[in-house]
Parts: structure tokens; C-alpha cells; sequence
């Protein structure tokens, strides 16, 4: 086992999708989730489990029988696979971790549309065998978790003065000094933290920058330019 | 040990079934085939969908009683909480069992139901069911929950016979969801003791703070009803009241308790109004003639008499 975890291609897998090919800011997937479970950490790092769990399992189970894939039922085959592991996560959480499923709600559902999930199935566990896959599932996982614990460390820390429910910052209203931004809480905010999440990767690795693909031209002195 | 063996038995039984034989030369046929031939691809097809329907059932069916006692359990949480009673690493079965009575309510008449099983009763579903439940006014309908059920399931703390509390369930539209609480009241059917909201699912931080115990802890020793001498209420979220009906509000701000009126007073979320307003409607609705004020009534004149 241990000759595995060190093979090459399987720390790749598990290493590279932590910042250098990360599904939210690089492939820009799984980010619906992303803005609606960040609003506390504790939920989010529940989410981050979850979803790590169902991309590594999913990945395997799909990887396993990939050879006997009809190539065009693949995406409901895919599907069926991924929302069959979603429903037996969902109801192993009502039966052994109540609170946390309560908490959780309807976002457990929302992972079998989780893009990341899919993304992987098709982008990586169709094609490569299961234990890699398998990886493949963590480390995407674990890219996502990195990405979903920063936005929520901002936007509960900044929006209610909390971390974890536990008070960081007094709030004004307790006789504290620190008057919570309303906005930190409400899914908006998730999107300006991840742009600046994904500005400042990109400004680090700046190979990670796509080309452009259309160029808006200067119109040079042309008719009604100047008024 | 044994199940290896029964595992065995297993085997060579199907090992001597002729239409497991025939299974498996068949699947081997199908496995075979090309991808994309169209035998194949239904005969997948079907073998996933089975594998995953059996997959599903087993984990709904198998985990079903723990989900149903994780469900009792918590439910059970929340009506010791709002009676103040829960203690930490107490027992709830046996606590609830213990202190908490139970009773069938006749939403209409405000009579106890003495004929339906109290334990097997389950007001959100009645309230789902056309037989045991009635369309809202209109007009009536200030918390937004279009059907309620013809009966009550409330719950009642006594102390040597005597009520201490009253927990009557409410619920009522906020801004995106349904909230679903209980409300306790002491024996005079007026003043607060404690509400508590177990299932909701509002903006965390905003209108989610419903289950912020600091600002649950507001509620207790406020009054519902306007009373006769009471002073004009200063303008809250929503209208005033006339005297004897329901008054309790939030208001925008920080209540000032030093204000006449301010018993029927209670902070507004901060960044929540519609919340706030929805709080304020679902506990005049369920306060009102359409609630439970005909049942506060009759629990009213026979305060302290043992039943």
C-alpha cells in the first residue's frame, strides 16, 4: 500500500488540484456551493467533507466499471453512480450525525449537482484506473475544502464576528467595538472573495491566466469618437 | 465463521442453480459486446439502476428506526429547551417522559381531544392531510401558512398538579423559509417564558439568529395580549393592537424597557426585518381566535385544578 501512496502519479493527483490546477479557482467548478455554505465555517467544513467523500468514492465506483461504459448513457450512468452515493451519505448523516444533517439541510442534496463531482468523473475517472481516481477525488476534494475554508474564514469572521461561533471580534450590539458587515453574510460576498482568491493565484502563477480569446479593439479616431 | 459457511452454502447453490448458470454466460456474452452496441448499453443500464436501487432501499430501510429516534429524540430536545428544563447530559428520553404531558388540542373549540393517540399524532403532517386539516382565510392568514391542522398538539409541564408552563407550536412564513418553533407560556396563558425555533432555514447570521439564545433570552417576561390599562403602544414592525388581542412585536432597534408598552416589546434582528415581521405574525396568528386563544381561555379558568 504504501509502494502506492508514494507512486508518483497518485501525488500528483492528490498535490496538484491544491492550488496549481484547483477546481474552483482554476477550473471554475463547484462554485454554487461554494457561495452558499460559506456563510459559517462550521457548515462549510462539513460540506468539504461530504464532498470530498462523494468525489473520492464516486470517482472509484466509476473508474471500477468504466470499461463497460456505454458511451452514450455515460453522464446518467455517471449520474445515477454519484446521486445513489449522495442519498446513502445523506441518510448515514440522519442516522449518525443528527445536528450536523440538520445544519447541513438541503445542501447535502445539492452535491449530485456539485460540478466538481461530474467534472472529475468524466475529466479524470473514465479514463484512469480506481485507486488513482480514487486520489484524484481527494485531492480535488481537498482543493475545494482550501478554497471553501478561506471564503468562510472571511466571510464569518467579517460578517459576524465569529469563528466557529466563537466570538473573535465584539460585536457593537454586545457593547463590543466591531459593527458586522451585513454583506459578508449573504452569498454575494462569496463571489468578490473568490475573484480576489483567484486575482491573487493568478498574480502568484501566472501561467494560470487563460489566453484571450477576443480582443476588444480601440476604435482609432473613428466617426463620432470625439464629441 | 457461520456466515462463511452459510456464504458457501450460498455459492454451491447457485453454483447448481441453472438459471444462475445461465446468468452468468449471458452476462459474460454482454460484457463482450461492444460499448456502444445497444444490447449492452440497456442491459448496463439495468443492472445499474438495480445495483443502486438496492443500494438506496438497504441504507433508507436499515437506518430508518435510528433516523425516526434521532428525529423523536430531537424534537423531545427542543420542548425540554423551551421549557427550561433541558440539563446538560440529562436524559431526554426519561426527562421528557417525566415532566412533559402531552395533549391533543381542538384548535376551534380549545377542548382537550381526549379520543386520538397523543403519542402517534403529527401536527406538521395533519396539517398536509385534507381529512384533519382546513384551509386559512385569506384575509386571517398573516403568517403565511395557507392550511393549519383542525388540532393542536401541545405540551404541558406540571408542578404537583399544577400547570407551570404551556408550549403551544407555532410557526409562520419568514423571508425564505417556513419557521417552526414552540412558544411557552406561563399558567396565565400570557406571559412568555421562552421561544424556540427548531427548524428554519433563514439567512445564517441575519434572520438565522431566531436560534441565538442571547436574543431568545429576550422573550422571557414579555405579555401577548394588550391588556386593558395598558398604555399606547409606540409603532413597531407592523400595526397596533386592540385590547385583548394579541400585541407582541418586534420592533426595529433595541427595546427600551423602560417605556410603558415595552412588555410586549421584543428586539428586531438586526438586518432581518422580514424575518422580524414574520416572527411578529406567526405569534399574533397563533395567539389569535385562529390559534390558540380560545384553548388559553378555557386553560385559564381552570389554572391550578388538577385534571
Amino acid at each position: 500500500m504504501s509502494a502506492v501512496l508514494l507512486n508518483d502519479e497518485t501525488k500528483k493527483v492528490l498535490i496538484t488540484p491544491l492550488v496549481n490546477d484547483n477546481p474552483i479557482t482554476l477550473q471554475v467548478l463547484g462554485i454554487c456551493s461554494a457561495l452558499a455554505v460559506t456563510s459559517q465555517m462550521s457548515t462549510s467544513l462539513i460540506m468539504a467533507l461530504a464532498l470530498t467523500l462523494v468525489t473520492a468514492f464516486s470517482s472509484a465506483a466509476i473508474s471500477a466499471i468504466r470499461n463497460h461504459i456505454p458511451s452514450s448513457i455515460r453522464i446518467i450512468v455517471q449520474m445515477t453512480i454519484i446521486a445513489s452515493l449522495v442519498i446513502v451519505v445523506d441518510q448515514l448523516l440522519k442516522a449518525f450525525a443528527y445536528d450536523v444533517s440538520k445544519q447541513l439541510s438541503v445542501f447535502v442534496g445539492l452535491i449530485i449537482t456539485n460540478c466538481i463531482v461530474m467534472g472529475r468523473a468524466e475529466g479524470y475517472a473514465m479514463k484512469n484506473p480506481p485507486l488513482e481516481s480514487f486520489m484524484d477525488g481527494i485531492g480535488n476534494g481537498l482543493g475545494y475544502s482550501l478554497i471553501l475554508i478561506i471564503v468562510a474564514f472571511f466571510r464569518e469572521t467579517l460578517g459576524s464576528g465569529k469563528l466557529l461561533g466563537i466570538e473573535v471580534f465584539k460585536l457593537t450590539k454586545d457593547g463590543g467595538w466591531y459593527d458586522p458587515n451585513g454583506l459578508m453574510l449573504l452569498p454575494p460576498s462569496a463571489f468578490f472573495i473568490i475573484g480576489l482568491i483567484i486575482w491573487s493565484v493568478r498574480q502568484w502563477k501566472p501561467e494560470q491566466t487563460e489566453k484571450v480569446e477576443f480582443k476588444i479593439m480601440s476604435i482609432a479616431h473613428g466617426e463620432g469618437g470625439h464629441h | 465463521m457461520l456466515k462463511c459457511e452459510q456464504f458457501n452454502k450460498i455459492c454451491v447453490a447457485l453454483d447448481n442453480c441453472e438459471h444462475y448458470q445461465k446468468f452468468k454466460v449471458y452476462r459474460d456474452n454482454v460484457l463482450a459486446l461492444g460499448n456502444d452496441s445497444l444490447e449492452k448499453t440497456i442491459a448496463i443500464a439495468v443492472a445499474l439502476c438495480l445495483v443502486c436501487a438496492v443500494l438506496v432501499s438497504f441504507s433508507a430501510v436499515a437506518l430508518k428506526s435510528l433516523q425516526v429516534h434521532n428525529k423523536e429524540l430531537d424534537m423531545k430536545k427542543n420542548i425540554l429547551d423551551v421549557a427550561g428544563l433541558l440539563q446538560e447530559g440529562g436524559d431526554i428520553d426519561s426527562d421528557f417522559a417525566e415532566k412533559i404531558e402531552a395533549k391533543i388540542v381542538n384548535l376551534e373549540t380549545g377542548d382537550y381531544v381526549e379520543d386520538m393517540n397523543v403519542a402517534e399524532y403529527d401536527q406538521r403532517k395533519a396539517a398536509k392531510d385534507p381529512a384533519l386539516s382546513v384551509a386559512i382565510p385569506k384575509d386571517k392568514d398573516i403568517a403565511h401558512i395557507r392550511i393549519k391542522a383542525k388540532y393542536a398538539k401541545v405540551y404541558l409541564v406540571k408542578e404537583s398538579g399544577a400547570i407551570r408552563s404551556i408550549i403551544l407550536p407555532v410557526n409562520g412564513y419568514g423571508l425564505w423559509s417556513t419557521l417552526y418553533g414552540f412558544l411557552s407560556l406561563d399558567a396565565d396563558g400570557q406571559t412568555v417564558q421562552s421561544i424556540n425555533f427548531y427548524d428554519q432555514q433563514e439567512t445564517p447570521g441575519l434572520g438565522g439568529e431566531v436560534v441565538n439564545p442571547k436574543w431568545r433570552a429576550l422573550w422571557k417576561g414579555k405579555k401577548v395580549y394588550a391588556e386593558s390599562d395598558q398604555p399606547s403602544l409606540e409603532k413597531g414592525l407592523i400595526e397596533e393592537a386592540e385590547i385583548g388581542e394579541p400585541a407582541l412585536s418586534l420592533i426595529k432597534g433595541v427595546v427600551d424597557n423602560t417605556k410603558p408598552g415595552s412588555q410586549y416589546q421584543v428586539d428586531g434582528l438586526a438586518g432581518a426585518s422580514l424575518t422580524s415581521t414574520g416572527v411578529t405574525n406567526l405569534v399574533r396568528y397563533w395567539m389569535s381566535n385562529e390559534g390558540f386563544a380560545p384553548y388559553l381561555a378555557k386553560v385559564r379558568t381552570v389554572k391550578g385544578v388538577k385534571s
